[in-house]
C-alpha cells in the first residue's frame, strides 16, 4: 500500500513538473474579456507570434464576473498566467501592494502613453506604474443622422447650439429629442455628468485639484454640469424617470430618439441593431472657443504576474503592446475600445474614428472619481449617481448636488477636509 | 414478598444502559442545523466586531466601534434609519392590502358555489411560485412608461390622466414595490386562511344560523374570529419575510434603491456594505454589524408577537 502510494506521489510530482515545463515555453494572459477571445487568437496574437516566433502567447479568459475572484485565487495558489489584465485604478492598485504585479516603472514602451493613461495603473504618488495601459471607452453623443436631416439641424458644438438642436428636435414631435432615463441612476452619472462635465472642470487640472485637496466640488466648475443636467429633463421623453439602461438602448436603436448621450462602448451594439445612419458629436463646448476636454475613461491595461517565470518573454510582449502596430489592430478589432497610446491611428469603423479624432483637438481625462476619491464611505461615485438623478428629476438643485458631494467627500477624505 | 424486594434491588443495581440511539438519530439534525444556521450566527456576530485597516489590510478587534459607527455616524445613521423606516411602510402596507384581501379571496373561494374555483385559485396562487427576478422583471416591464401596457390599460378605464412613471417617481415607488410583492404573496395568506375557513366544522356555523347569525354578520362574528389565530401566524411569516426583502428591490431598482434611496430597505443596504458596488469597495466587517443588527429587529418583532399577542389571542378547540 504504501508502495503504491509513494509512487503515486511520484507520478503526480513528475507530472506536475511536466506541465510547468510545457507552460514556462508559453506564455498566458489572463483576462475578462471573453468576448474578445476569438479576436485575441485570430487577429492579435498571431501578428505577435510572426514577429517573434520564439514565443508563444495563450489568452485564457474567464467570465467578467468571476474574473476578481478566480485570479486572486489564482495568484495567492501561484498558478496564474505571466500576464495580467487590470482593471483601472484601485482595483489592480489592490494587486500590485499585495506584490503580485511587476513594478513596470522605466519601461521604454509607457512613453508611449500620457499621463492620465497612465494614472489608472499607478500608486497614488506615481511612484511605480504596474500595468500597461490598453484601451479606454471616450464618451460623447451618439446621433441619428437621418433624424438630424428630417429635421435640418447640424450637430451642436457649443452648449447654446446644443439645446437649440434639442428644442427644435421637441417641436418636431417625431422624435424623442434625447434617450436617457434616471431609473438606474448610473447613466445620469457616467452618460450625463462624466460625460459633459470635463469641459467644465478642465480635465485632469480639476480631477488631480480634488485628488490634491487644493479644489471643491463645489467650485464653478463642477457646479455648472449640474445645472446643463438640470436642463436635460424636459428633453428626456415621457417617463424617463422609469426608464432603464436597456430601455434607453432600445428607444435609440429603433430610431424613436434622435441623440444618445453615451460612450464609444455602445458602438459594436448599435452597429449592429440600428437600421439608421449613425453619427457622433462630442460633448458641446460651454462657449465657443473654449478649450476642449473628453472623458477618454481608462479601460483596460495589462500588467506582469510578479511570479512569472517567463518574465523576459512577458516584457517582450508589453513592450509590443506599446506600439503603433497594436494600437491599431486591437482598436479595430474591438471597436469602441481605443488604444491608449499616443500614436494617430485610424480606424475603419466611422463611428469609432469620429470618437477617436477628438483626441487630436481635446485633452483627455478620466472620470474623476474613479482614482483614490471613492474609496471611503460615502463613497463618491455612488452618491454621483444618486445626486445626477435627482438634478435631473429636477428634486435637487444643481447648486444642493454639489453641496452634497462635498460635505460626503470632505467627511472621509484628508485632504478635503476643512 | 422478599423475592419481589430483592428483585427491585437487583434491577436498581444493573445500571440503566445509555440510550445511544437518541443520540444517533438527533445528531444528523443537530450537526446540521449546527453548521448552516448557529455557527454562521455566530461567525456574523463574531465578525461584526473586527474592521480591516484600508492601508495595511490587517483585520482586528475593535469591539462595538462598527456599531457605534452605525448608530451614531450620520452617514450611516441616517440611511439606516431611512432604510428601517421604509421597512415599516413596507410591511404595513403588506398588513393592509394583503391580509383584508387575502381573507376576501378565501372567504370567496370557500363559497360553494363557485364556479371555475380551482382555476382561479391556481392562478392566484401562481405569482408565488415565481422567481423575484421573473415578477421584477415582468412588473417593469409591464410598468414601464416606455412599453408597458399600464398606460393603455389605465387610459381604457378612463384613468389615463392618472399615469404616472411608479417606479421612477420617489412618492410612488415604494407603494408601487409593496403592492408587486403582495401580488406575489397572496397566494399563502389565501391558502392559509381558505384552509383555516374550510376546518370550520358545520355544527358551528348550523347553531349559528339557529341563532340567527347570518350572511355578512356570521363571517365577521363567527368565521373570522375563528381564523384569527391564522391571520396571527400569517402576520409574523409576512414580518419576517419583508423585514428580509431584497430581491425585489434589487431586480427592480439596483443596489442604489432608487430613486433617491426611496425604496431602500434593510436587505438593500446590508448588500450594499457587504458586497460593495461599482467604486465602492465591500465592508463585510461592517455588513456583518447591519446583518447583527436586522436579526435582532426580527427577533424583537417575533418575540413581541410570541409574548404579546398570541397569548392574547383566543383560541377555540373546533
Amino acid at each position: 500500500m504504501k508502495h503504491y502510494l509513494s509512487s503515486g506521489i511520484a507520478a503526480s510530482l513528475l507530472l506536475g513538473s511536466a506541465s510547468f515545463a510545457f507552460a514556462a515555453s508559453e506564455l498566458t494572459i489572463e483576462s475578462w474579456r471573453n468576448d474578445d477571445l476569438s479576436i485575441w487568437q485570430e487577429t492579435i496574437l498571431p501578428a505577435f507570434m510572426k514577429a517573434h516566433p520564439d514565443i508563444k502567447i495563450k489568452f485564457t479568459p474567464t467570465a467578467p464576473v468571476q474574473y476578481n475572484a478566480a485570479l486572486n485565487a489564482k495568484l495567492e495558489g501561484g498558478t496564474a498566467g505571466d500576464l495580467i489584465t487590470c482593471r483601472p485604478f484601485d482595483g489592480s492598485l489592490d494587486l500590485y501592494s499585495k506584490g503580485y504585479l511587476k513594478n513596470l516603472k522605466g519601461m521604454a514602451t509607457l512613453d508611449n502613453f500620457p499621463d492620465s493613461a497612465k494614472g489608472a495603473w499607478s500608486t497614488d504618488d506615481g511612484s511605480a506604474t504596474f500595468c500597461v495601459p490598453m484601451a479606454a471607452v471616450i464618451h460623447g453623443f451618439i446621433y441619428n443622422k437621418d433624424a438630424f436631416a428630417e429635421i435640418g439641424v447640424e450637430p451642436p458644438k457649443t452648449q447654446a447650439e446644443f439645446m437649440a438642436v434639442l428644442e427644435k428636435i421637441k417641436e418636431d414631435g417625431n422624435y424623442i429629442p434625447m434617450a436617457m432615463g434616471t431609473l438606474d441612476q448610473w447613466e445620469s452619472a457616467a452618460m450625463g455628468y462624466q460625460n459633459i462635465g470635463p469641459m467644465y472642470w478642465k480635465g485632469e487640472e480639476g480631477r488631480k485639484a480634488i485628488v490634491a485637496g487644493t479644489g471643491k466640488l463645489t467650485d464653478e466648475g463642477w457646479v455648472k454640469p449640474f445645472e446643463v443636467l438640470a436642463s436635460w429633463g424636459p428633453y428626456l421623453g415621457d417617463g424617463y424617470e422609469a426608464q432603464s439602461y436597456p430601455d434607453s438602448q432600445t428607444l435609440f436603436t429603433l430610431g424613436r430618439a434622435a441623440i444618445y448621450p453615451s460612450g464609444s462602448w455602445e458602438i459594436a451594439g448599435f452597429n449592429r441593431d440600428a437600421d439608421f445612419k449613425l453619427g457622433a458629436f462630442r460633448p458641446p463646448l460651454p462657449a465657443e472657443g473654449d478649450s476642449c476636454y473628453i472623458s477618454d475613461h481608462t479601460d483596460i491595461g495589462i500588467g506582469l504576474n510578479a511570479a512569472s517565470p517567463n518574465a523576459e518573454a512577458a516584457m517582450k510582449f508589453l513592450e509590443w503592446m506599446g506600439t503603433k502596430e497594436f494600437a491599431e489592430l486591437y482598436s479595430n478589432a474591438v471597436p469602441g475600445f481605443f488604444s491608449l497610446s499616443k500614436h494617430e491611428i485610424s480606424l475603419s469603423d466611422p463611428l469609432a474614428d469620429e470618437f477617436i479624432s477628438w483626441r487630436k483637438d481635446c485633452q483627455s481625462t478620466n472620470r474623476s472619481a474613479a482614482q483614490i476619491v471613492s474609496r471611503g464611505t460615502p463613497n463618491l461615485w455612488n452618491e454621483m449617481w444618486v445626486v445626477s438623478a435627482n438634478v435631473i428629476n429636477g428634486k435637487q438643485s444643481p447648486q444642493d448636488a454639489a453641496n452634497q458631494l462635498q460635505k460626503g467627500l470632505s467627511s472621509w477624505y484628508e485632504p478635503q477636509m476643512d | 414478598m422478599i423475592e419481589v424486594e430483592q428483585d427491585l434491588m437487583v434491577s436498581e443495581r444493573k445500571k440503566k444502559p445509555f440510550r445511544w440511539h437518541v443520540l444517533v438519530f438527533l445528531a444528523p439534525a443537530v450537526i446540521v442545523y449546527t453548521m448552516i444556521m448557529i455557527l454562521p450566527l455566530a461567525e456574523t456576530l463574531r465578525f461584526s466586531f473586527f474592521q480591516r485597516d484600508t492601508t495595511t489590510q490587517v483585520v482586528s478587534f475593535v469591539g462595538f466601534e462598527n456599531y457605534i459607527k452605525l448608530f451614531f455616524d450620520p452617514y450611516w445613521v441616517e440611511p439606516f434609519l431611512n432604510s428601517l423606516w421604509n421597512n415599516c411602510y413596507f410591511f404595513l402596507i403588506h398588513m393592509l392590502v394583503q391580509n383584508p384581501i387575502g381573507v376576501l379571496i378565501a372567504a370567496l373561494l370557500s363559497m360553494v358555489h363557485l364556479p371555475g374555483k380551482k382555476l382561479y385559485r391556481t392562478a392566484i396562487f401562481m405569482p408565488t411560485l415565481l422567481s423575484f427576478v421573473v415578477v421584477g422583471f415582468v412588473w417593469k416591464l409591464m410598468l414601464s412608461p416606455l412599453w408597458g401596457v399600464s398606460k393603455g390599460l389605465m387610459k381604457s378605464v378612463g384613468l389615463g390622466s392618472w399615469y404616472l412613471p411608479f417606479l421612477g417617481k420617489e412618492e410612488t415607488a415604494l407603494t408601487t414595490l409593496s403592492l408587486i410583492s403582495v401580488w406575489q404573496f397572496i397566494g399563502i395568506p389565501m391558502m392559509l386562511i381558505y384552509a383555516a375557513l374550510l376546518s370550520i366544522p358545520d355544527e358551528v356555523i348550523e347553531a349559528a344560523e339557529c341563532d340567527g347569525v347570518t350572511g355578512i354578520s356570521q363571517f365577521f362574528k363567527i368565521k373570522l374570529v375563528l381564523i384569527l389565530p391564522t391571520i396571527g401566524i400569517i402576520s409574523i411569516l409576512t414580518f419576517v419575510g419583508n423585514f428580509n426583502a431584497f430581491d425585489l428591490i434589487y431586480t427592480t431598482q439596483g443596489p442604489l434603491a432608487g430613486p433617491n434611496f426611496s425604496t431602500d430597505l434593510l436587505g438593500t443596504i446590508l448588500y450594499r456594505t457587504f458586497y460593495g458596488q461599482q467604486l465602492q469597495p465591500g465592508d463585510p466587517n461592517m455588513g456583518a454589524a447591519i446583518a447583527t443588527v436586522m436579526f435582532f429587529i426580527i427577533l424583537t418583532g417575533v418575540a413581541i408577537y410570541l409574548f404579546f399577542i398570541q397569548r392574547k389571542l383566543t383560541r377555540y378547540e373546533m
